[in-house]
């Protein structure tokens, strides 16, 4: 065989190799590894050192990075504010009310336990502006042993503690070498460090995320479950240089834009149209329902389904209550969830739960501490949500709506600033258990007008759902929304075939079905009778 | 002695899967409207508008062959022993008296029928046909310039015509059993054939037989 033709046969075997399927399942099933980075942090020089404290790390991060913490201070993980673009509203943690534990002003040592940072002690003030006082470890931890302390204004321990208090047992405070030596990608559980635990615990705020989302099947989410997507939160969170897109106070509830690169050609957070396009049903029926349905509605079909229970009814008109012993209540329901706090009222836990469904076209409104309440007619909506179906951008939406009581100011008709957590004074509910002084406390703090006239009020807030994705064949069924009985009860102004008729028309149509049939058979009957009587007659 | 062929192959093929398809259309679309479960509404839909698809089809097979052979001819109304047709149903039949039509391959129906049939073909079927096309096809639409009907009214319009459709089953299924057994009338749209007829002198005699047709 000539050179020529060696070469020939050469070529034609790599074509043919390029061509194979086999070449290309070979390179289909090689996963990367989504948490490879191309630095060994242990191997850095300024991070072979004994820290003690977050600060001091930060400031040896800031030593390569050196852009990171000017980056976090303009993000809204840091800033906790967020003017609403549409209805130009100051939002954000550090001004909203919520129906948990009320506001982060008054109680800033605790709620600030989940700020990207050390130290903001005092929501009237910004941030702290020190690049230093920015925390890196908490986003980026990847050994899972960096934990903020729940009262120390985002700070982890710096001490030996007692953990479970009272147990005698003491706790070695985080490594903070080891962790720094081993940074990396932000992880579900990063995220989730803060966010799976809002509301005071797993879970408890928003119903689609809690801590079944660290390393969850497939069958709770399969965007972020290993046998899935792999996602970390961020391939959908687009961030670029700390700062993380979209928002919660004004989403897109209807991406018309189809497929694109979110952070490029999207400047907003992934969608998942960015994804899975805008028709992404085989059966032309389903796509049609993308229009006016949000992917949401029928791909979660319940949340708080990984087996972490969800708050869905806080009262907090019967917090206070103590035993004989003058000591705080804790009581439990049937299920193992917590069912009555003396320092938080009344709750309803829920796994399992089933949206509510409305009108949203993205944009949300807020009560806010200056806004007058219609306390007449309750519940009074702590936030509530803009779309009808006659608004082109609104898509109906899965929620979970919570409910609660909450404090307000009988005379002004605002919702009050509830301060709960005192680190130094007995000024807070949890410690004198009396709302006149925790709430004149509250107010005082916050600089909210207080008549000093206060009660409690029927309240409810909308968290839109998003997560919990679950496989498409446990999507919800046609007949759950199709159906007289329907999800979809109390959608206006759209007709959902076999949830809506009219009912007057379904009266005439079996009623004149009806009568032919009676008629029919009177006139076979007649027939039948008279036949008889002429067989008789010529008898 | 002669075996008349009234209803041609095609005639009887078009008849008995038309009843069979608007029997199953009935039966899912009820379903869509959400009148009970049973396939589930998913399926429903999906085999409604299959069968919705060959029932188009069979309409236009059946539309070209009445034009082709000029059966549409039949549906001509005539004025011509209505009345007496009438008075036959109303009265007639409970005294015994003949059915005052006699039916020929060129009139297979009595007037009554053709203004029944008129009625289905020209009022319940292009309104189940229009309405289910743009139910079928809602979400387009506005791509002729048609976007702003409610869906409401495309469904209930449906619905109405449905209805339609049903009452008028119910009275065709009854007056196909009114021959002299209930059978009688049926089996020719079966086998084609009217039963054997005697010559003329047995006319009169035979008209009860013969005569009658299921409305």
């Amino acid at each position: 065989m000539d050179l020529f033709c060696k070469a020939q046969l050469s070529l034609w075997l790599i074509i043919l190799a390029c061509l194979s399927t086999d070449a290309y399942a070979v390179i289909a099933s090689e996963k990367l590894d989504q948490n490879i980075t191309t630095a060994d942090h242990s191997e850095f020089k300024v991070l072979q050192q004994q820290f003690h404290s977050g600060p001091e790390v930060t400031k040896a991060c800031l030593q390569c990075h050196t852009e990171a913490a000017k980056q976090v201070q303009q993000s809204l993980h840091w800033t906790w504010e967020y003017v609403q673009p549409k209805t130009l509203q100051t939002l954000g943690k550090r001004h909203v009310i919520n129906s948990f534990c009320g506001s982060v002003t008054s109680n800033e040592p605790r709620c600030t336990s989940c700020h990207a940072g050390y130290g903001w002690e005092d929501m009237k003030q910004p941030p702290p502006t020190d690049e230093t006082s920015v925390d890196c470890l908490v986003c980026h931890d990847t050994t899972g042993g960096y934990i903020k302390l729940p009262n120390a204004a985002g700070h982890p321990a710096y001490q030996p503690m007692e953990s479970p208090l009272d147990s005698g047992h003491m706790k070695a405070p985080p490594d903070l070498t080891v962790i720094a030596q081993n940074v990396g990608h932000s992880q579900p559980a990063n995220c989730g460090s803060c966010h799976f635990y809002g509301g005071g615990g797993d879970g408890v705020k928003h119903g689609d995320l809690d801590s079944s989302l660290v390393n969850p099947p497939k069958s709770l989410d399969v965007h972020l479950s290993a046998e899935g997507a792999n996602f970390a939160c961020s391939d959908c969170h687009t961030t670029t240089g700390h700062i993380t897109a979209g928002s919660r106070y004004q989403g897109n509830a209807h991406d018309t834009q189809g497929i694109d690169v979110p952070g490029h050609t999207d400047m907003s957070r992934a969608s998942c149209e960015s994804c899975h396009g805008a028709a992404p049903h085989h059966e032309e029926k389903l796509n049609e329902h993308v229009d006016r349905v949000a992917c949401q509605s029928c791909h979660i079909p319940a949340f708080a389904r990984g087996g972490v229970a969800t708050k869905t009814w806080w009262d907090w008109s019967t917090a206070g209550k103590l035993d004989e012993n003058n000591k705080p209540m804790t009581v439990y329901d049937e299920n193992g969830h917590l069912s009555y706090l003396s320092t938080k009222g009344d709750f309803h836990y829920a796994e399992n739960v089933t949206p509510e469904y409305r009108w949203f076209n993205g944009t949300v409104h807020y009560t806010l501490q200056t806004d007058t309440i219609d306390s007449d007619h309750p519940p009074v909506q702590v936030n509530w949500i803009e779309g009808s179906a006659h608004d082109p951008d609104a898509r109906i939406w899965p929620f979970k709506i919570m409910h609660g009581k909450q404090p307000f100011d009988t005379v002004n008709k605002t919702l009050l600033i509830n301060h709960v957590y005192s680190p130094t004074d007995d000024s807070a509910l949890w410690t004198n258990f009396d709302w006149a002084k925790a709430l004149a406390a509250g107010t005082k703090i916050a600089g909210q007008p207080y008549s000093g006239q206060f009660d409690f009020i029927e309240t409810e807030m909308y968290w839109p759902i998003s997560h919990m994705v679950g496989p498409a064949d446990s999507a919800v069924k046609c007949s759950s929304c199709h159906a007289r009985n329907s999800r979809l009860n109390g959608i206006p102004d759209i007709y959902i075939p076999a949830r809506d008729h009219n009912s007057l028309l379904d009266k005439i149509g079996w009623g004149t079905a009806l009568l032919m049939l009676i008629g029919s058979a009177a006139h076979a009957g007649g027939r039948g009778i008279s036949a008889l009587r002429r067989r008789r007659n010529k008898k | 002695m002669s075996r008349v062929m009234v209803f041609k192959r095609f005639e009887r093929f078009w008849h008995w899967s038309q009843a069979a398809l608007i029997f199953f259309l009935l039966f899912t679309g009820f379903e869509v409207h959400g009148t009970y479960q049973v396939l589930g509404f998913g399926k429903a839909v999906q085999l409604h508008s299959t069968a919705a698809w060959a029932l188009i089809t069979l309409w236009v097979f059946a539309i070209f062959w009445h034009f082709t052979t000029g059966e549409w001819r039949q549906y001509i109304p005539v004025t011509d022993k209505l009345g007496a047709v009438i008075y036959y149903y109303a009265v007639g039949t409970f005294t015994g008296a003949a059915h005052p039509f006699k039916k020929t391959t060129l009139a297979k129906h009595n007037p009554l029928q053709r203004l029944a049939y008129l009625w289905l073909k020209l009022i319940i079927s292009p309104l189940i046909w229009v309405s289910g096309l743009l139910y079928l096809f809602y979400n387009q639409l506005d791509q002729i310039g048609l976007g702003n009907i409610p869906l409401e009214w495309i469904a209930l319009t449906h619905t109405a015509a449905a209805f339609l459709m049903m009452i008028f089953i119910i009275a065709h299924v009854y007056m196909a059993t009114m021959g002299k057994t209930p059978l009688s009338l049926i089996k020719p749209m079966i086998t084609g054939y009217e039963p054997e007829q005697e010559d003329a002198t047995a006319a009169s005699a035979s008209n009860e037989q013969s005569g009658e047709k299921p409305l």
